[in-house]
């Protein structure tokens, strides 16, 4: 499914973010990713939908081969897989609605198909009430979930969330988690790179520690067992 | 591309336009005054130009028949000023009818010299094809039989024409730096437009939507802005230019001049507008956005 074979990244700055990474991850999985700050972890998780391109190494994600990826064909990986930011990325003057059904136009879907999906991740996110706000309206956490709403639009087979916790309140990520467990038990494949130990620890998934630059531990199940 | 896609991009870019609010207006009145600007320079430019052409056509060459002359004789050298090049008319006034616009230019005191004692000569009057050939066609005239006198202004008229080509050429470099203007500032107005707009196209990127699916709606925009801003110098320019056209003619009445008649002279400056508005307000922004687009 995600194969990454002897990734190297090195930064045009001279830092080296990726030393030597090897991973395998399978359709259905659900994978938390930890590490301290600045241990690559941004970095490997911008390889996957391919922000990142390494300087030496293979990733392969489905069938796209993402170092010898066309940019032209990138637009197509981006659609397989969905990608949570940080940071959100909700386009600032479209409504909750227009975001979620703009990831679907781009696909080319029929606007009625559109409708009925956007109401329904909508839905799933719980925020089927605020259709009509505009992003800069909502909370962190409403916006948050706008931003899985839209990544899951498209049923991707692969959900990339980068620290889909880290800006909210304990109860709003709790509220997040569950949408990912409903979006995993589906069979999407979910990358979480996270600091929430509450949450690794209590949610049980496959943990990929990243550490200097590569795999430090991959245990399934596994437990944070960083401080704070 | 298939139509729903072609209709939701333009949607798409008359909301964006809406939302946008205060960027667009800004956009539009930026296009807006630059082509009022350029509209009214051609304009006025091209009609300089009609006149100074006017005047040139004004000048014809007069040649004064030789009063020895017999019907037969002027009958010959009429046809032989028709066989020279570049001579397109060739009207005959004779010496009373030349006396009595003598007397109606200068008054009835020159009614003195009235019958037998008319001083004046027969005269054709020459009208060239082309301004420049006028001195070469007064001088064949000239070598003619039966030929008194050769006038057109000598001097005078050379000097006017040279001024009249030099009115010319600077009109014309001024239209075509004014148009250059025009298309720079408009591209850089629907440039800083998107500018604000970075991040925008970034995320819409990492969303999946290939650069077409972006480009489209911003293109569409970018014309729409165009076309709004051109129909404000346009409604203007025709405005005045219609009201304008008539009364400068009733001025103009009676004598050579004349303005450029609306139909097709002020179609064209508003198919240039428009064109300029569009063209450049579409391309524009299609070209702006690429390199935001390298994400």
């Amino acid at each position: 499914m995600i194969e990454m074979t002897n990734v190297y990244k090195k930064y045009p700055n001279g830092i080296t973010a990726i030393n030597g990474l090897d991973v395998r991850i399978d359709q259905g999985d659900f994978v938390y990713v930890v590490g301290p700050s600045g241990a690559g972890k941004s970095t490997f998780i911008k390889m996957i939908y391919r922000e990142e391109v390494p300087t030496k190494g293979t990733v392969k994600v489905g069938d796209f081969d993402l170092v010898n990826l066309k940019a032209k064909k990138v637009p197509y990986l981006r659609r397989f897989v969905g990608v949570v930011y940080q940071d959100f990325k909700l386009l600032p003057r479209l409504t909750v609605f227009e975001n979620v059904a703009y990831a679907m136009q781009v696909v080319g879907k029929k606007p009625k198909q559109i409708q009925k999906r956007v109401l329904e991740v909508l839905e799933l996110v719980g925020l089927k009430h605020k259709v009509r706000m505009f992003p800069n309206e909502l909370s962190g956490g409403e916006q948050q979930r706008v931003a899985i709403a839209r990544a899951i639009a498209n049923m991707p087979r692969v959900l990339i969330a980068d620290e889909p916790t880290g800006n909210l309140d304990p109860e709003t990520a709790w509220g997040i988690m569950d949408v990912l467990e409903e979006i995993n038990n589906q069979g999407t494949t979910i990358i979480m790179a996270t600091h929430n130990s509450d949450i690794v620890n209590r949610v049980r998934h496959r943990v990929l520690a990243v550490e200097n630059g590569r795999i430090a531990r991959d245990q399934e199940e596994g437990l944070y067992e960083y401080e704070g | 591309m298939k139509a729903r896609t072609i209709w939701r991009h333009i949607k798409e870019s008359f909301k964006s336009i809406k939302r946008n609010g205060w960027m667009s207006l800004a956009a539009v009145s930026a296009v807006a005054v630059t082509l009022l600007l350029v509209g009214s320079f051609i304009a006025i430019l091209l009609n300089v130009n009609k006149l100074a052409s006017d005047v040139e056509e004004d000048v014809s060459v007069r040649v004064y028949i030789d009063l020895a002359a017999e019907e037969e004789d002027q009958e010959a050298l009429q046809e032989n000023l028709e066989e020279i090049e570049d001579v397109e008319l060739v009207v005959y006034s004779s010496r009373d009818e030349e006396l009595s616009q003598v007397i109606g230019s200068y008054g009835d005191e020159f009614g003195l010299f009235d019958g037998d004692d008319n001083p004046l000569h027969d005269v054709f009057i020459l009208n060239t094809s082309a301004p420049e050939a006028t001195a070469e066609v007064a001088d064949q005239a000239e070598d003619l039989n039966y030929v008194a006198d050769v006038n057109y202004g000598g001097a005078t008229a050379d000097r006017l024409f040279e001024v009249m080509e030099t009115v010319r050429n600077v009109g014309a470099v001024i239209i075509v730096a004014l148009i250059f203007t025009a298309v720079f500032l408009i591209a850089n107005t629907i440039r800083i437009t998107i500018f604000s707009r970075k991040t925008e196209i970034e995320i819409m990127k990492l969303v999946g939507a290939t650069n077409w699916f972006i480009r489209w709606p911003f293109l569409i925009e970018g014309a729409l802005i165009g076309f709004i801003g051109a129909l404000i110098p346009v409604s203007i320019i025709s405005y005045i230019y219609l009201s304008g056209f008539d009364t400068m003619m009733s001025y103009l009445s009676g004598t050579y001049f004349a303005l450029l008649p609306p139909n097709p002279f002020l179609i064209q400056i508003v198919a240039l507008l428009l064109a300029i508005g569009i063209g450049i307000g579409g391309f524009g922004s299609a070209l702006s956005i690429r390199k935001f687009l390298k994400v």
